[in-house]
């Protein structure tokens, strides 16, 4: 039990960010219309690409010297990289057919 | 000591940016601008991790890799058709998913055991692990059902299976965090049964849930972000990882909702699947001639068009929106009655339409469609068929049964446009084609509603 409640108190801030993320993602999301279900997906699908930010330690901690590392790290990047790039771009061009409305 | 002042404070300026974003992508003014401030978030907290993260090498690598991933993904996102979008957005999830999966297997040898593997560090980078190779396998098997690719395979016992392979992969998780140290081969073991299920997880829905799967799987996704996030104590990638997490999982939900059914119904793949409903007694087809057609629509008081995943592949949008502009010259109302799952994914339809300037009042969602069909004369069906399929409403043991329809039969006339008799993508049959009311325009949807457009115009 006291380890448990350690484990939180240790990570308190973590907990926080997590409870509020949460939150917050479910107000943001709760009151959209079903026309933009598609593009916020895909929205959505780019922002999780920050994982990108994760390849980028494990490559810039790689030896390198270590193939191996420098060859997962950098498989990673990519990897992060298309999400990011891919889902913004694919995002926008879905959005930028809203956009010539001619109706304001 | 500035260097990382500044990089936290940028993950802040990220994190604010990203919610932002979300906020503005889910109305429809402001949508676009958000998934640009989400993007500036992001090279924000992209570059000021390159620069300012302790301890960061090989910096000419670290932009060889995002030179490459840029040029890829710009150019795969700007070729795609709009038809296949669903496609790259799960393209795109995977390589995230991958990425989260690959960072937990450098992070891993890392761990400092001391003695035992009982801490939050192991149990990080395995659930990192697990759920990114299971988003990563997933969304390639969901990419090559929608692609056509990969039929569904549906074995009676594939439920107890996949619940023993998500059994023994959970299990061997606490087996390699029992250990005293990090044991490579036991994780090597843990990521191709993670492969596995990612796999076995999807192969048993049907195409047509695919939205719903990608849905979760993005879901997924932000979740293994997060963990690597937790991992470097990165708060940029936790914010953002959860956000979508907690988002991710919303829309699943309200996907599911729009189609009366529970996620454990689609997850366990109920649809498409063993329909007894299949070839009652029928009577026979009506066909409608093209003039017929637009003489019927030319004196028509009200017209309402449901488009279907055939107008997406016939990319008919435009001939759609041109027989529209011409009835409304005539003094026809016209609306469009837009089904929460038509297409391959929620506002798939909408996003077609607009491609076409179909003004937004134009669309009318599901609900506020049905209560009109009653004083509507014609209802056009264009290559759309499980979302309008009575079957769902009045036979029980129909795999649809309980998913809400657009209510076409309560339409004076029905014109449904379609290129042959084909099933649709749920695989039964449609008893609506049969009905009194219906008439049949066989052809591909772009073809019918240019001779439509061009027939209306002579009258």
């Amino acid at each position: 039990m006291e380890e448990i409640l350690k484990l939180i108190f240790q990570n308190k801030e973590a907990i926080f960010i997590v409870l509020l993320s949460i939150f917050l993602g479910i107000e943001v999301i709760s009151n959209v219309p079903a026309i933009l279900h598609t593009p916020l997906m895909s929205g959505a699908n780019a922002i999780h690409g920050v994982v990108v930010i994760g390849g980028i330690i494990v490559m810039g901690h790689a030896d390198p010297d270590n193939y191996m590392a420098l060859g997962l790290g950098l498989l990673a990047v990519i990897l992060g990289t298309l999400n990011v790039v891919g889902g913004f771009v694919v995002t926008n061009r879905m959005l930028e057919m809203f956009k010539k409305k001619p109706n304001k | 000591m500035i260097g990382e002042y500044f990089l936290e404070s940028s993950y802040i300026v990220a994190s604010v940016l990203f919610i932002l974003g979300l906020k503005m992508l889910s109305h429809p003014d402001t949508a676009r601008k958000g998934n640009l401030w989400a993007a500036l978030g992001m090279t924000l907290a992209i570059f000021t991790t390159i620069f300012f993260h302790e301890g960061i090498h090989n910096v000419l690598w670290i932009f060889g890799g995002i030179l490459l991933g840029t040029v890829i993904g710009w150019m795969m996102a700007v070729k795609v058709q709009m038809t296949a979008m669903p496609q790259m957005v799960s393209f795109f999830n995977g390589m995230g998913g991958g990425c989260a999966a690959l960072i937990s297997l450098r992070e891993f040898p890392n761990i400092e055991a001391s003695g035992s593997m009982m801490n939050g560090e192991s149990l990080i980078i395995l659930l990192g692990l697990m759920i990114g190779t299971v988003s990563f396998s997933g969304s390639m098997i969901a990419l090559g059902k929608l692609n056509g690719n990969i039929k569904d395979i549906r074995v009676p016992f594939m439920q107890y299976i996949n619940t023993l392979v998500l059994l023994s992969l959970v299990s061997l998780a606490v087996y390699i965090m029992m250990q005293t140290t990090p044991v490579n081969t036991l994780l090597y073991g843990l990521f191709a049964l993670a492969l596995v299920y990612g796999f076995l997880f999807v192969m048993p829905i049907g195409g047509a849930d695919m939205p719903v799967v990608i849905s979760l799987l993005n879901s997924f996704t932000g979740v293994a972000a997060a963990c690597g996030g937790f991992l470097y104590n990165n708060q940029a990638m936790i914010t953002g990882g959860i956000l979508v997490g907690s988002a991710g999982a919303i829309l699943t939900i309200l996907m599911c909702k729009a189609m009366n059914r529970s996620l454990v119904n689609v997850l366990l793949g109920a649809f498409g699947g063993g329909g007894t409903a299949v070839d009652k007694e029928r009577g026979s087809v009506k066909e409608i001639t093209i003039t017929d057609a637009a003489i019927l629509l030319s004196y028509s008081h009200k017209v309402i068009i449901v488009p279907g995943y055939g107008l997406a592949v016939a990319k008919a949008q435009h001939s759609c929106h041109e027989l529209e502009k011409l009835l409304e010259k005539k003094g026809v109302e016209v609306k469009y009655a837009i089904h929460p799952v038509a297409g391959r994914m929620p506002g798939h339809m909408n996003v077609l339409l607009a491609e076409a300037d179909v003004p937004y009042p134009k669309l009318a969602e599901m609900e506020e469609a049905n209560p009109q069909m009653a004083t509507t004369d014609v209802a056009i069906v264009i290559g759309a068929n499980d979302v309008v399929n009575p079957a769902a409403e009045t036979d029980p043991s129909s795999p649809i049964y309980g998913m809400q329809i657009i209510k076409v039969l309560d339409a004076k006339n029905i014109i449904v446009m379609k290129r042959s008799m084909g099933k649709g993508y749920a695989g039964i049959e449609n008893e609506l084609f049969f009905h009194d009311k219906t008439r049949m325009l066989f052809g591909d949807a772009k073809d019918s509603l240019q001779s439509l457009v061009n027939e209306v115009r002579s009258i």
